[in-house]
């Protein structure tokens, strides 16, 4: 920042205290109005964004039989709904382990193919690179519906080729890579771009074979980058419902967001709005520790790959 | 993945250009020939004897009723061990389990299917299940619309384990304090009885039952047609919703929307919905299973009503009126390796004991005649005898192959009236009537 | 990172070196796994879906004995072609007039994505001015900003449920009686309402980060030329932004046309005026008939498929966004127009400009 060239004129020198008072922000009403303003559309974003979630936490400390109560506060406040959610019916206990096995096999085998497809879309010179980014960024475009009917009648065994794979967690980690896998190569191949190409060449010439420069330099820089994309991919293959509540159909193999819209109560009939609330948050809650641990750095990833 | 030798389908992908045709040629399932889906589906050739061990699958055991029950079984059959395979509670989700297993020749080793009354017509015509000989399977002493639901082209398909039927909930002490001694018999009784109540608790709704577009609406839906002396379909599987019985039932429904006797509101009703209102005193009379009556008893705090409520059977046009009947049965798949041991499982499962300790355990409504008149039953559900009486005068949904497009075509209907019930209802149902003859055809 | 601006081009003119040259069979080796596993979850399964909607698979029982005869036929493009006719579809009435249920599922894909996104960024280039302009607290709201975003969105549609019922918050709140849970313009504006918050806080931090690119002294030197708050935003702010917002913007827009879990978890299938090409495509799929389903889902991409090509070639979209990628398009492009150029007899040098790819990039920063 600068102060205006024209304060200066040739037959006065600033002092050093005009300076300080140039540079000192100036609390004008135009300030005071801005601040205000700023302040209440940063309370407008909050409640916006929060205030749904508050509901989704008041309905779940109600009393089970009073999920649809419209009470602003519960009354009486229970937390029967968290008890109820592993009540064994529920088999949310089960379900919780799948999203785990699943999201955490999902991010894994995405980061050990998608690192080295990123790495040679960034680093190496080769022909049809531009057809091979499309088409990888052109998977992620698919609509989940165009590949769920064809990838049903696969797993389920109604082409001879291909074995039955319902209720494997096979069916339900592979068709997540479908989303997991152009998103991961998308975001790494911007991330590496971005790491200077000297690097690896400073490496090389100290001796380094190209595997141990990447190795050795670049994975430890990229680092950052590979732990964001982990989470995005990992919150994804979580919150994903479509593929889990078509291939994970039996009790054994439902994911947790499956679980959760299938509730029911004892008695067949009644949907047990307030426990399904609570495990909404239940199921969040991970997340959003893991958000808020790492937002910066999310935010991070959301938008490097946006802006190369 | 090998390499099979091409095919004409895998010709016909290849001029799509599909680089990976070689892989697909063994996929024509149906190979394009016609395939008879049904050998008959018929006793014959089933060997009634072989014994060994089998699966039974149904929908999400919300009850955790079912598995210990099992292990009682397994105990005294070490040799003919049956396993529980529970499928989601949606039950979409378990009728497509159910084909997925047979579209795949028995590959998920099912073998006894707990199947939903408005299933048996397609799983039978499909031969997805066998035919139950009568002489192996006497039904004698079951209630006569379960045993019929059970029922495809006048052959037994699958055997009566639980029924459901819907009742009339009301206020009781609100008709006491209006001088009213019985509940209404006729929708125009209960009208009367409402406004009566009305005019000294403003703000209450007459009625209220399950309007939201799903399966629950065409049980409604169908309620206010048989009612009204309405059918569905006629004896032959013929659609007749074109009648004036059938229309003098659908239009008191859109009268009583109209009217404001069931509020607007109630055509976003599901279960859970309605019974909230129930429970909060927003409601006069209700339509509704019997899972409500234990719920809306409770005094937790959760039901405003609890004491204050009894039920009787569903009114109609001229008397009382007809429950549309709900229920899951037993049937044995076509790939089940033991019928045997599936038939003595059924029988045992559906039998007088096993029923009671359901309903005991579970609260669902039995198939058994005689249990509706245990002391101990009753006891415990008091509304035990209005249920026998409705599930005894129920009438199924229209037994169609291709019931999820008949019952669609049959709520789009419904909705269409529930939301504007100004809706002209004899050209309604002439447009339904077309509809389902294309369905049924 | 609040200053990532742009990633390291490579130089113009690659020299050789041992890490970029003749790594064609490293590449191949490296990518091979990625484009495997893309090709059997992706590629194969739409090759399918396009074979499958070209059968039929009918069903009808016997009337004699009831029992179901079923053939599948190639019927070509007739799933297609039927599904768009009144003559051979049911029709159906949503909030567009009586149609063919794939003329009216297609209208409300066309609806919500463009009212969704239309909104969504609206609100979210608002939310990142606000953001941007912010003193303290924006450790706050960034953290508030990703709380509809972490949460499945099965679980925000049945929480959107609870919220819009007859009796439910939103209508105690607003004082009326609105059956939004019913089938009706309501209900689109419901589902409306869950997809925007859901999304608007997503496209505020792409805008953000987009803001934050921009030098302020740009802005600066707009103060000093007496440029009015509004001209400077459309002027300086929104063109700086641009790039960022556009991807933005396409995958939300991409994203919003495969609508599926609100619509199925808010409101039930079968709901007209909330039905999409994807809980269309559902529903055939469910009653097995695999052939229809297939071919609504190959429109739904069909679809995608233009949407994206239009924002990449009308609003400039870099999805791809490698300089060398870039590159070589601008060189071939080069040589087509010089061969043009000397075929006509005139100096190739007059279409110059592309000739230089200028690299505006300082080193990668974190």
């Amino acid at each position: 920042m600068s102060t205006p060239g024209t304060q200066l004129t040739p037959a006065y020198s600033t002092s050093q205290d005009e300076v300080a008072a140039l540079n000192k922000p100036v609390r004008d009403a135009r300030f005071w109005v801005t601040a205000v303003l700023s302040v209440l559309g940063m309370a407008a974003i909050v409640i916006y964004c929060l205030l749904p979630f508050y509901w989704m936490i008041v309905s779940s400390l109600r009393l089970p039989t009073m999920g649809m109560s419209n009470d602003f506060l519960p009354n009486p406040p229970s937390t029967e709904n968290f008890i109820a959610v592993f009540s064994p019916v529920n088999n949310f206990g089960r379900a919780l382990l799948n999203s785990v096995i699943v999201s955490s096999v999902t991010t894994v085998l995405t980061l050990l193919f998608g690192i080295l497809g990123a790495y040679s879309l960034a680093r190496l010179r080769f022909r049809g690179k531009g057809v091979i980014l499309a088409i990888i960024i052109g998977t992620s475009m698919f609509p989940g519906i165009t590949l769920l009917v064809p990838l049903l009648k696969m797993f389920t065994g109604s082409y001879g080729w291909f074995p039955n794979w319902m209720n494997t967690y096979q069916a339900l980690i592979l068709p997540s890579l479908s989303f997991g896998l152009p998103l991961c190569v998308w975001n790494l191949t911007a991330y590496f771009r971005q790491l200077p190409v000297e690097l690896e060449h400073s490496a090389m010439v100290d001796g380094c074979t190209p595997a141990q420069a990447f190795r050795q330099i670049i994975m430890p820089l990229a680092a950052p980058g590979v732990f964001t994309t982990a989470i995005l991919v990992f919150i994804a293959v979580w919150n994903e419902f479509m593929i889990a509540n078509t291939f994970g159909t039996t009790k054994a193999m439902m994911t947790a967001p499956v679980a959760v819209n299938q509730f029911t109560g004892s008695l067949g009939f009644n949907t047990p709005f307030g426990t399904i609330m609570a495990a909404g948050v239940l199921i969040t809650v991970p997340l959003l520790i893991m958000v808020l641990l790492f937002q910066r750095r999310i935010i991070g990833g959301l938008t490097a790959g946006s802006l190369k | 993945m090998s390499r099979p030798e091409l095919t004409r389908r895998s010709l016909l992908i290849g001029t799509l250009g599909v680089a990976a045709a070689g892989a697909l040629s063994a996929c024509s399932s149906g190979g394009g020939a016609t395939t008879p889906a049904a050998t008959g589906g018929g006793a014959a050739g089933i060997d009634w004897t072989k014994k060994g061990p089998i699966t039974y699958v149904q929908g999400k055991d919300t009850s955790g009723y079912v598995q210990p029950t099992i292990d009682k079984w397994n105990k005294d059959h070490p040799n003919e061990k049956v396993t529980l395979i529970e499928l989601s509670d949606k039950a979409d989700e378990q009728q497509q389990k159910m084909i997925d297993n047979f579209n795949t020749n028995g590959s998920a080793g099912y073998d006894v299917l707990s199947v939903d009354v408005v299933w048996t017509a397609q799983f039978a015509a499909n031969g997805m299940i066998v035919e139950l000989p009568a002489a192996q399977f006497p039904t004698t002493g079951y209630l006569k619309p379960a045993v019929d639901a059970c029922t495809y082209f006048n052959k037994l398909y699958c055997f009566p384990s639980t029924s459901d039927g819907a009742m009339l909930y009301y206020r009781k002490d609100l008709l006491d304090a209006a001088g009213v001694t019985a509940p209404p018999k006729t929708w125009d009784e209960m009208i009367t009885i409402g406004r009566k109540i009305q005019a000294t608790n403003p703000g209450i709704n007459i009625m209220g039952g399950q309007f939201q577009k799903y399966e629950g609406l065409t049980c409604n839906f169908a309620e206010w047609l048989n009612g009204g002396g309405g059918e569905f379909l006629d004896a032959n599987g013929k659609p007749t919703v074109n009648t004036d019985a059938a229309a003098k039932g659908v239009q008191a429904m859109a009268d009583a929307f109209k009217d404001g006797v069931i509020p607007a509101e109630a055509s976003t009703w599901s279960e859970e919905p309605s019974r909230q209102a129930f429970q909060d005193g927003k409601l006069i009379f209700l339509r509704q299973w019997p899972y409500v009556y234990s719920l809306a008893q409770k005094t937790d705090g959760s039901s405003k009503v609890n004491g204050k409520f009894a039920v009787a059977l569903l009114p109609g046009a001229t008397g009382t009126g007809v429950s549309t009947l709900g229920g899951h049965n037993m049937a044995i798949t076509k790939t089940a390796k033991n019928p045997g041991t599936c038939k003595d499982f059924i029988l045992w499962w559906c039998g007088p004991q096993m029923q009671k300790e359901n309903l005991l355990a579970s609260s669902q409504a039995p198939t058994y005649e005689a249990l509706y008149a245990d002391p101990e039953l009753v006891a415990k559900f008091p509304y035990l005898p209005v249920l026998k009486e409705s599930i005894a005068t129920a009438k199924a949904r229209p037994k169609a192959v291709r019931y999820s497009d008949v019952t669609l075509a049959i709520q789009d209907t419904a909705y269409g009236i529930v939301k504007t019930p100004t809706t002209d209802v004899k050209a309604a149902l002439a447009g339904l009537q077309t509809k389902l003859e294309t369905l049924t055809k | 990172m609040s200053t990532i601006t742009q990633a390291a081009a490579p130089p113009a003119k690659r020299k050789k070196n041992a890490l970029s040259d003749g790594q064609g069979q490293l590449a191949a080796l490296l990518l091979s796994p990625t484009m495997l596993v893309l090709g059997v979850v992706v590629i194969i399964p739409v090759f399918l879906s396009i074979r499958e909607s070209l059968f039929f698979k009918s069903d009808a029982p016997d009337p004699n004995t009831g029992m179901v005869v079923s053939s599948e036929q190639f019927v070509g493009l007739g799933n297609y072609l039927n599904a768009f006719n009144s003559a051979t579809a049911d029709t159906v009435a949503g909030v567009w007039g009586t149609m063919p249920r794939l003329t009216n599922a297609f209208l409300n894909n066309m609806w919500f994505t463009v009212v969704c996104v239309a909104l969504e960024t609206v609100l979210g280039v608002a939310m990142a001015l606000i953001m941007a302009k912010a003193f303290r607290g924006q450790g706050i709201v960034r953290a508030a900003i990703l709380v509809p975003w972490a949460i499945p969105t099965i679980v925000s549609a049945m929480m959107w449920k609870l919220i819009f019922d007859a009796d439910g918050v939103a209508n105690k709140i607003i004082g009326t009686k609105i059956l939004w849970l019913q089938d009706n313009a309501w209900s689109q504006l419901a589902i409306i309402i869950a997809d925007v918050w859901k999304t608007a806080p997503f496209i505020g931090l792409m805008a953000l980060a987009g803001l934050q690119t921009i030098d302020t002294q740009v802005y600066e030197a707009a103060k000093v030329d007496g440029a009015s708050a509004w001209r400077q935003f459309t002027q300086i702010t929104l063109p700086l932004m641009k790039p960022a917002l556009v991807v933005a913007v396409l995958f939300r827009t991409l994203s919003t046309m495969a609508i599926f879990e609100l619509p199925y978890g808010m409101m039930g299938l079968n709901k007209y005026s909330v039905d999409t090409l994807s809980t269309f495509a559902f529903v055939e799929a469910r009653a097995t008939r695999y052939g229809p389903a297939a071919a609504y889902s190959v429109l739904l991409f069909l679809l995608v498929a233009v949407v994206a090509f239009l924002f990449i070639k009308l609003l400039g979209a870099d999805v791809i966004g490698d300089e060398e990628v870039k590159a070589v398009a601008a060189q071939k492009k080069r040589r087509r127009l010089a061969a043009k150029a000397a075929a006509h007899g005139q100096p190739a040098a007059s279409v110059g400009g592309g000739g230089v790819i200028t690299t505006t990039s300082g080193e990668g920063q974190q």
